[in-house]
């Protein structure tokens, strides 16, 4: 969706503030805030993209008045409560008004460790090849679906070239909504900031996204005249 | 920020109900908190750009398959499942963003800063990113090509900083010690010795 999250070109949002390193929380509710995300979603009732989509879909002066950890604490309740898992007028009144409901999973202090040691890969085996390779030029599609994607606006409609292949991925943009895992072909594709900007950009700058193969297509043949 | 006056409460409202629910179990947030407070930092990084500097053929494994030679180190598991190294040169400095969220290696830098998740950041590394490496203090030769990786996909990128001149010899120990996270992000360069 064209959400308020795809933020890549926009402008007016003042200068960069550096922070020194090891600064990972600003209050004790952030700690909590990550912790809780991380907990609540071992239960295994939403997945990764689905969380990303819960952040991403807020509505935009939401979006972009909220600190990080408010966003991820705002997303938490929406997918709590989309899951049956809390009900909002349990958030409302702040405590519990119904015994909970079966989950997968719950995360244990001792098992937190292997848990987080062992992630959980997104890479999957297709029967199809690639349909490119590195070096090829392609283009990215124009698209505006109303769900979740990956491809971020500026790189819409842009051409470029394949500098990696990363094997095949689950795809986004179903798996966010609970319609499966629809692995495709994900390669680095690489644009020259000009391309993306236009003149004022650098002339050997560049700009690389990860793709999935939907987001593609070839640049092989002339450019057709729309109107002939 | 606007909106967090009453945040404290809300999450720790979340929590007690979460906890009461039976949903998750307080000893393990503590634990992730711990985790990724204390243990699982840009330390880990360091150590991996500190290895390639001295043992050609570990920089090789890493620049062919970033996974397995992060892995070597002990450096596994969420947000690092699949990792690219991108090696800084004379000619060509890599940075890396996530326009669209906060994608980021935790397993070899632990959790982003706060102005990596910014609208300042994300906005304008792709856009402007000589004048965003200017505000982190940082000017390249006009020389210099600047490559932007927009983290779109569960693909994590660590930058390889150049190596400081005058650290011949240097032990990996104390060569880790001039690895910045912002180096491995691409805002910064190694430390000087």
């Amino acid at each position: 969706m064209n959400g308020a999250a795809d933020l890549g070109g926009m402008m007016g949002f003042g200068p960069v503030l550096p922070e020194p390193e090891g600064e990972y929380f600003h209050a004790d509710w952030e700690r909590r805030a990550l912790a809780l995300t991380l907990a609540a979603g071992a239960n295994g009732r939403w997945n990764i993209d689905a969380s990303r989509h819960a952040r991403e879909s807020l509505p935009p002066a939401q979006y972009l008045t909220s600190s990080y950890y408010a966003i991820w604490t705002a997303a938490l309740e929406r997918l709590l409560v989309a899951a049956g898992l809390v009900g909002a007028d349990e958030l409302a009144q702040r405590r519990v008004l119904r015994p909970g409901a079966p989950v997968r999973r719950v995360l244990a202090a001792a098992d937190v460790p292997a848990v987080l040691a062992a992630g959980s890969p997104y890479d999957r085996p297709v029967d199809a090849p690639a349909r490119f390779g590195v070096g090829d030029r392609v283009r990215t599609r124009v698209m505006h679906p109303r769900g979740h994607t990956r491809l971020p606006r500026y790189a819409r409609g842009k051409v470029g070239v394949v500098t990696r292949v990363h094997g095949a991925h689950v795809l986004p943009d179903t798996n966010a909504h609970g319609a499966g895992e629809h692995p495709q072909w994900l390669y680095s594709v690489r644009f020259p900031a000009r391309e993306l900007w236009g003149e004022d950009a650098e002339p050997d700058q560049t700009v690389s996204i990860d793709a999935w193969e939907g987001y593609l297509d070839p640049v092989d043949a002339p450019e057709q005249d729309p109107g002939a | 920020m606007a909106d967090d006056g009453d945040i404290a409460v809300r999450v720790e409202a979340l929590e007690s109900i979460l906890v009461e629910k039976g949903y998750v179990d307080p000893a393990a947030l503590d634990v992730i908190v711990e985790t990724y407070e204390h243990e699982v930092g840009p330390r880990n990084g360091a150590k991996v750009v500190a290895r390639a500097w001295v043992d050609p053929e570990y920089r090789e494994r890493l620049l062919t398959d970033a996974t397995a030679a992060i892995a070597e180190l002990g450096f596994t598991g969420r947000a690092g499942e699949h990792m690219v190294a991108l090696e800084n040169t004379a000619d060509e400095h890599h940075m890396v963003v996530c326009t669209l969220c906060s994608c980021y290696p935790w397993t070899v830098l632990g959790l982003p800063p706060t102005w990596y998740k910014s609208p300042a950041y994300r906005s304008r590394a792709v856009l402007d990113p000589r004048a965003v490496l200017a505000e982190f203090g940082v000017t390249l030769p006009p020389s210099t090509r600047i490559s932007v990786h927009d983290s779109t996909s569960e693909v994590r990128y660590l930058v390889v900083p150049l190596r400081p001149p005058g650290t011949d010899g240097w032990t990996e120990k104390e060569l880790a010690g001039l690895v910045t996270r912002d180096s491995m992000i691409g805002t910064g360069l190694a430390r000087l010795p």
